[in-house]
């Protein structure tokens, strides 16, 4: 039998990798993949409590996260694109115009 | 151990390995691929909780519309140049270190909850049957009639559509947005300035 708390533990640990990975790489695309893992993440913990409390509630909120993460990667590819016109590049370290 | 059970340890380690993966590999392409792996490894566990809709969705939408717009931005953008550049970022280990307090922090919160939860007070699952019908009340010609609708994405639908119909209008006007916004950004170009 599998158990909520086991959903919310994988949930977590895919989380955690994406945290890891939006901070580690300077890939802005491997960057943005790993916000799509943060997202996944949370779309595994709405679906495992709604299943828990047996209630719609949860699945349809994941509909709603995927509906943003499509948006999230369509804007956020397009601000890469632009990116490396202007750069040449797709390096997070590249792009300090405003760092102090 | 059942079937399911057996299912969800395979799917829960393609979906770690794939997000390991996206973190580890040093070519976008590589990542992109793993990201795959994982968001497919996820679709199955939708489908381990009464999501067969979600599992649908999630197919089409992210193994097949996300991951073909982030293979066409691979190929757009110079790759090949940058593998020999390091690939991680100029301060990972200060980053890797807050990566693994926070892991550190809410694995504990996790696991505790989980220690908790193994008591007496450990309870029978909600009834699913809530996931996969749908109660209709509507006025007939003066009467009320109920008429029950079997299956998961029938459920979602009645659900979509009656109790979260403007949420549902406001990501309609949220993807029209960002679909303008997408090719606005993508069509301009910008002189160089270094």
């Amino acid at each position: 039998m599998v158990e909520t708390s086991d959903y919310v533990a994988l949930s977590f640990i895919l989380f955690a990798i994406g945290v890891v990975g939006v901070m580690v790489r300077r890939n802005l695309l491997t960057v943005l993949m790993s916000i799509e893992l943060i997202l996944n993440a949370v779309n595994i913990n709405l679906v495992a409590f709604s299943r828990e409390l047996g209630d719609l509630g949860g699945q349809l909120f994941a509909i709603f996260v995927i509906t943003v993460a499509a948006g999230e990667a369509a804007i956020g590819l397009a601000i890469i694109i632009a990116l490396y016109r202007l750069k040449g590049s797709v390096n997070l370290d590249d792009a300090s115009e405003l760092k102090g | 151990m059942g079937g399911a059970t057996f299912l969800f340890w395979i799917l829960a380690t393609a979906a770690v390995v794939g997000a390991v993966g996206v973190v580890a590999f040093r070519q976008p392409i590589h990542s992109a691929l793993s990201l795959l792996v994982c968001l497919l490894a996820v679709a199955g566990i939708f489908v381990l909780n009464h999501a067969e809709f979600l599992f649908a969705v999630q197919v089409l939408v992210y193994t097949g519309g996300i991951m073909v717009l982030f293979l066409f931005t691979i190929m757009l953008v110079n790759i090949r140049r940058q593998a020999q550049e390091p690939f991680l970022h100029t301060r990972a280990a200060g980053a890797l270190l807050i990566g693994v307090l926070f892991f550190a922090i809410i694995g504990s919160a996790v696991v505790g909850d989980m220690r908790r939860q193994t008591g007496e007070e450990l309870r029978e699952p909600a009834d699913a049957s809530a996931l996969t019908t749908t109660v209709i009340k509507e006025k007939v010609r003066g009467e009320m009639r109920e008429t029950t609708v079997m299956g998961n994405s029938q459920a979602v639908s009645w659900s979509l559509y009656r109790d979260y119909l403007i949420p549902f209008e406001v990501a309609s006007i949220f993807l029209l947005v960002a679909m303008i916004g997408a090719v606005v950004l993508g069509k301009r170009t910008m002189e160089r300035i270094d």
